[in-house]
């Protein structure tokens, strides 16, 4: 008996520009891989290499020929004829337009990246007025879809709550979000199939939340982390980083990593551990490794205390 | 997934509404006894997946009810539904109408929206905040004997022709409502009193099935003590002209009854297209020149083929009757007046394009025309009009109402898939566009009220004849909502080709003593023009080379006395309380929009926000994801460049006082000269 044997059709090289200079690249492909083969640098926030791009942040937004608005790069595909201008005019007003909205609403110091592009699309968040009082914890929460108070426009608005810290894993500080639905989509259906999460509220009171606002562990939460792993400006924190940082002692550049196999079970995940001044300060996963894409389970993730136990305790 | 819900419990009448919706639940699985052969089976994944649609539903039940949504109402929905509680909850939190914390059993929307506002429901808010304390502050606010009310500014609530309104709902077996338009302070006090009534038996909110001949979600009658509500003809003036096409039937014939309908040419519309099948009803809607009616003016016939060509399955038809751009109401005075005619139009679109469902997705706002559309489906049903071998013609076709709940962004033509699903209403990334992927990810065209009704003359005069009426550029009748400073607001049809002056002529001009400072034309995601450029011609075409857009047919008058820069602010925090939230240029672009507007009104310098306005909202138009952030900047830009409000040069304007004359501030000239 003769088994068919399904092979993906072959792809089509097309033709298109970006920034005048030609390109060939696969059907398919988004503008965002385009210009990385092109050398073509484009900021992104929003995006999540081992997720489907929800295209939220708008920071990599390009400039299509004849296009009447902007297209994101990270998920608008890349169509033969196509002409794309990555330093436009209007691209480079938009990421600095988006780049300062989100700098006046939200947290960005441990961004990685931001401030060099805040720099470079001569940003300045700053313009928007004074930033206003932070929430007290929960008021954000219960905010009603569709109603808001007006002010008087004396203050800049902004995210800012205190950091939610109740379980002894991670941290949740969203005045750091950006609503970028990483952590939404790896607990969902994207990766870990938990949905403890989602995006509760519209317009600006939409936050991430469990449901009716309940601590993570009366939620569906299952620790294994691979929120923190993909959440891109540190509001989803190890405990340890989340400690540390505070205290003044959060050094990156003194940490060294050092990806080995996870000994718990024979799956076989591979986990990056984080090490600053000989203790394991947290751990993540490579997002290229096949076996884990960048996740874990709360073992791989957080059950590194016994390693550090060295007869002190 | 493991579903893991809160130990909160359903109270018994919460379960009961949402088990009227749902049926008893058949197993331990899904919140129902226990059974031993339950152990043998686990009941999720796909199967439980393709029942996310009636997420909506199930909210909309137990809020009907109870008034509110308590956790152990959501933990109900989620075991029946098997939808993890967090997404249920991101799902309920989305809309305005629906509540997580207790609150009284009626909720009264004042209508605080441009129109209302101009007429005057600044008074009214004063009153109700006077009688029963801040918005959204339950009963025990205001005091002990304090009536069992809540209240909300709430944005258009689609009464624009007999502005200020406020609508009444309250939760109950069945849930009952009342309006108050035009709203008086005594109208007002009488939606907020009368008890409320005990429960009954109700079919609830429940899509099509056996058993269910005429559902009703809301009871029709209205509340106790409450006026009753004016007709739905009285919104149009001159109803019953001859002229008239697409509201020839409104006041003519009884809205609730199909024998009333067909003697008035109902259905003829539909035998003409099993005649000519679906290619050649494409045909005929592609030569009649037919474009969207709701803002985006996108050929209709081309949208239909390109669904019909598509090899997936099933296709899917939406028709889009979340009407809440502020100052329209075309599609209610239509749905309510003719209900018919929109599920005829809609079978019609369902066989040109090859769907056998249609979602009609109606705004949660909107009680009487639901009603009215509740009952004209019941009624097709029962006639072979809708279900089984239509008319003897071997297609079959049948229509499932989806009630919104208070967001606007679910009107956006990709949001309300999402709406539609069970999902959070956010637009989608297009392309790839809904003809390809809409709805269930399968190919859908979603068509306005006011479009698909245009399809009945269509098919009975024929694309070439209906292509005559109008200019070229622009076909058929076009129906205008005009409200604000007209002695007739209303609702009118005129041919395309008509100007601006003629249609505010034959509502009559502004009133005695008072001259038009200012038209909004296109609603709140419109433009402003000034009252010298009233020779703009109502056409697509012709709006645009004037540099503004007729959108979904809006034509908000504001006179003399007319407030603009708490207009304009109003229009402001509208796009900050509808916008979805996802995209960053849009959920912060329009705080920052309202904040500097708001600056500018205590006398901020306009050298200093004009610009930072500008910059704003140049980036909210280029890089929002959909329509709503893209637009959301528009009304104010011409208000700054057309009407010359805030010249950048000199300093603030100062308000108009009521009653006086508006003086130009010292730069409004020249800036209006520039505009030019």
């Amino acid at each position: 008996m003769t088994v068919p044997v399904l092979l993906p059709a072959p792809k089509r090289l097309i033709d298109a520009t970006i920034d005048g200079e030609a390109v060939r690249v696969p059907e398919g492909t988004t503008v965002l891989e385009a210009c990385a083969a092109a050398g073509t640098e484009v900021p992104t926030l929003c995006y999540g290499d081992t997720l489907t791009p929800r295209n939220a942040c708008r920071v990599c937004v390009v400039e299509v020929e004849d296009a009447r608005t902007l297209a994101p790069a990270c998920s608008r595909r890349l169509e033969a004829g196509m002409s794309v201008s990555t330093d436009s005019e209007r691209v480079r007003h938009s990421r600095k337009l988006v780049l300062e909205l989100l700098g006046s609403s939200v947290d960005l110091s441990t961004t990685p990246e931001v401030a060099e592009w805040m720099e470079r699309y001569e940003a300045d968040p700053g313009r928007f007025g004074p930033r206003a009082e932070p929430a007290a914890l929960g008021v954000r929460d219960a905010r009603h879809a569709g109603e808001h108070r007006p002010g008087d426009g004396s203050v800049a608005e902004t995210v800012e709550q205190p950091a939610k810290v109740d379980n002894d894993l991670y941290v949740r500080d969203y005045s750091k979000c950006i609503m970028c639905y990483k952590c939404v989509d790896a607990c969902g259906d994207q990766w870990q199939n938990t949905f403890a999460i989602g995006v509760a509220g519209r317009g600006f009171d939409a936050r991430i939340s469990t449901e009716h606002d309940v601590e993570l562990p009366d939620s569906a939460c299952v620790y294994c982390g691979n929120c923190i792993e993909v959440c891109p400006t540190g509001a989803l924190s190890f405990t340890t980083e989340f400690e540390m940082r505070k205290a003044g002692t959060w050094d990156e550049e003194r940490q060294t990593e050092t990806t080995t196999v996870c000994t718990y079970c024979g799956v076989g995940c591979n986990v990056t551990l984080h090490v600053q001044d000989n203790r394991i300060v947290k751990v993540s996963s490579p997002h290229d490794n096949p076996v884990t894409h960048g996740n874990l389970c709360i073992k791989g993730r957080f059950g590194f205390q016994h390693v550090q136990r060295r007869g002190d305790g | 997934m493991d579903l893991r819900l809160l130990d909160e419990a359903a109270t018994e009448a919460e379960r009961d509404a949402v088990d009227s919706l749902l049926g008893t639940p058949e197993s331990g699985w899904e919140g129902g006894t226990r059974r031993d052969s339950d152990l043998r089976y686990a009941r999720g994944g796909h199967a439980a997946r393709d029942r996310r649609d009636l997420l909506l539903p199930a909210l909309h039940a137990v809020n009907d009810r109870v008034g509110w949504i308590s956790r152990g109402a959501l933990n109900h929905i989620c075991r029946r539904l098997t939808v993890p509680p967090a997404e249920a909850y991101a799902v309920a939190s989305f809309y305005a109408m629906f509540a997580l914390h207790e609150r009284p059993r009626r909720v009264v929307h004042l209508c605080t929206d441009i129109a209302c506002a101009a007429a005057g429901s600044g008074a009214l808010r004063d009153r109700l905040a006077e009688r029963l304390g801040p918005p959204g502050a339950g009963s025990e606010a205001a005091g002990p004997d304090a009536p069992p009310v809540t209240w909300h500014e709430s944005p258009c609530l689609g009464m624009c022709e007999r502005a200020p309104a406020a609508l009444s709902l309250q939760a109950g077996a069945p849930a009952r409502y009342a309006v108050a338009a035009p709203a008086t302070p005594d109208g007002l006090d009488a939606l907020t009193e009368g008890a409320p009534r005990g429960e009954e038996p109700t079919n609830g909110h429940r899509p099509h099935g056996p058993g269910t001949a005429h559902p009703t979600t809301f009871h029709p009658e209205p509340l106790p003590g409450a006026s009753p509500e004016p007709r739905p003809e009285d919104a149009v003036p001159d109803a019953g002209s001859p002229d008239h096409v697409l509201l020839r039937r409104i006041g003519r014939v009884d809205p609730l009854s199909l024998d009333d309908y067909r003697s008035a040419g109902g259905y003829a519309a539909l035998r003409e297209a099993l005649r000519l099948g679906p290619a050649g009803v494409i045909r005929e809607v592609t030569d009649s020149g037919l474009v969207g009616r709701g803002g985006a003016a996108f050929p209709t016939g081309r949208k239909w083929n390109a669904t019909a060509q598509q090899p997936d399955t099933p296709h899917y038809l939406v028709c889009n009757a979340d009407e809440s751009e502020p100052g329209t109401f075309k599609d209610r005075v239509l749905m309510e007046g003719d209900p018919f005619s929109v599920v005829e139009a809609m079978t019609i679109a369902g066989y040109a394009i090859g769907a056998r469902t249609g979602y009609l997705y109606i705004r949660g706002e909107y009680p009487r025309a639901l009603l009215h559309l509740e009952n004209a489906l019941s009624l097709a049903r029962e006639r072979g009009l809708l279900g089984t071998d239509i008319m003897g013609s071997g297609f079959s076709f049948d229509i499932e109402i989806r009630r919104g709940a208070g967001a606007y962004i679910c009107g956006e033509e990709t949001a309300i898939f999402g709406s539609i699903e069970g999902q959070r209403g956010e637009p989608r990334t297009k392309p790839p566009f809904p003809v390809e992927k809409g709805l269930f990810g399968k190919p859908t065209t979603v068509n306005n009220v006011e479009t698909l009704v245009n399809v009945l003359p269509v098919l009975l005069m024929g694309g070439p004849a209906y292509a005559a009426v109008g200019t070229s550029g622009s076909t058929g009748p076009k129906l205008f909502c005009l409200s604000g400073g007209v002695r007739r607001p209303g609702l009118y049809e005129l041919p395309f080709g008509a100007t601006l002056g003629d249609l505010i002529e034959a509502a009559g001009g502004p009133p005695e003593g008072r001259s038009i400072r200012a038209v909004l034309l296109g609603g709140a995601a419109g433009t402003f023009v000034r009252a010298d450029e009233l020779d703009i011609p109502l056409t697509f075409e012709g709006a645009r080379a004037a540099g503004a857009s007729l959108g979904s047919g809006v034509v908000l008058v504001l006179d003399d006395t007319a407030d603009l820069p708490a207009i304009l602010a109003r229009v402001a925090a509208f796009f900050r309380d509808e916008s979805c939230g996802q995209c960053v240029p849009c959920r912060v672009g329009t705080v920052r929009q309202e904040e500097s507007l708001l600056r500018l009104r205590s006398g901020a310098s306009p050298a200093q926000e004009i610009p930072l306005l500008r910059e704003v909202g140049r980036a909210m138009r280029d890089a929002s994801i959909c329509g709503l952030g893209q637009t959301a900047w528009n009304a104010v830009e011409s208000a700054i460049d057309r009407l010359g409000l805030y010249s950048e040069d000199g300093p603030a304007t100062e308000n108009p006082a009521p009653g006086g004359t508006a003086t130009p501030a010292p730069g409004d000239r020249a800036a209006t000269e520039e505009a030019r």
